[in-house]
């Protein structure tokens, strides 16, 4: 029995071609970005949200997530987000560590 | 049947069309592919331990070792990248092929993919023996912080394992799938996992090596 798999129809190669083009060039923002003089609060601010959106074109297009059903994405991503939140909720606390450390 | 008929509406479907006897899914993929999906997010959320520890560790420490200079750690990295990325469109094109009936093509454009992970993990063990040489261990290097050699190695070593298995997992699927033993659905499931490895670099390209570039 074959299931349907939701979409049958064959992208252009070129959306493909633009997806990896722009990763390059985030990839390309983001090395420079490490040589300038920033804050590492700004830094890390910039390059995690530089990740996420790279992150988001990997997972939307090459893995195909927007074009499969919604119930799929939406399945999958809201639970692993919510988890990685809930994770990084203690990240703070490194913060109080270091204020500690004795100078 | 006679007792179907007699009751009419009692069965609202014959055994055949059941949507247990499977191939219905309310995500209108077949299982594996749903399996693949799952063990994803699952290995996204172990290796997002893995970096908030990583992170706190960093963050709570003073004099953390930035020993990544531009040349040529940041540029072997950054090369690294190139190549993942890259793998990230090879596999795309070979899981696109078999919707145009190309078995040959796929599997060649799987090899081009695994190629690209071979490279990634010799340029990763390089550096990795190149740090070595400079005499980082795993609870000692002559920078500063102990852990930065545990938790660097911990962590891209858990992902270099993961290319390596994707290299297995990408050949033997391209080995099969030629000889008509694998389906389409086996190529694009193979896929889903390369692009996964793609995207834990993602982040641990500038959170390991970007947060550590020496640029003093």
């Amino acid at each position: 029995m074959q299931a349907t798999t939701g979409r049958e129809h064959i992208e252009p190669r070129r959306i493909f071609l633009i997806v990896w083009g722009w990763l390059l060039v985030l990839t390309g923002v983001e090395t420079v970005l490490a040589y300038q003089r920033l804050e590492l609060k700004v830094m890390l601010a910039v390059l995690m949200t530089l990740s996420i959106v790279k992150a988001s074109l990997i997972i939307s297009y090459f893995m195909h997530l927007r074009y499969e059903r919604r119930s799929l994405a939406l399945t999958l991503m809201p639970a692993m987000v919510f988890v990685m939140a809930m994770l990084f909720i203690v990240f703070p606390d490194s913060i109080r560590l270091l204020k500690m450390r004795p100078h | 049947m006679a007792s179907q008929e007699a009751m009419p509406g009692l069965h609202s479907a014959t055994a055949a069309e059941s949507v247990w006897s499977g191939g219905v899914s309310p995500y209108a993929v077949v299982p594996k592919k749903l399996g693949m999906w799952l063990f994803i997010v699952s290995d996204a959320i172990t290796f997002a331990s893995l970096i908030l520890a990583y992170s706190y560790i960093r963050v709570a420490s003073e004099n953390w070792p930035r020993p990544f200079a531009f040349w040529p750690s940041i540029i072997n990295a950054t090369v690294m990248t190139i190549v993942l990325l890259t793998g990230s469109i090879t596999v795309v094109m070979a899981v696109r092929a078999p919707k145009m009936d190309q078995r040959g093509t796929a599997a060649r454009w799987l090899m081009a993919t695994i190629a690209g992970g071979i490279l990634f993990d010799v340029l990763h063990i390089h550096e990795w023996l190149g740090l070595i040489g400079e005499g980082v261990r795993l609870f000692k290097n002559p920078w500063g912080v102990p852990m930065f050699g545990a938790s660097f190695f911990a962590l891209t070593g858990l992902h270099m394992l993961h290319v390596t298995i994707g290299v297995v997992y990408l050949g033997v699927i391209a080995w099969g799938f030629k000889r008509s033993k694998f389906t389409a659905d086996d190529v694009e499931i193979s896929g889903l996992y390369w692009h996964f490895v793609d995207l834990v670099w993602m982040f641990l390209f500038p959170l390991i090596y970007l947060l550590a570039a020496r640029t003093a």
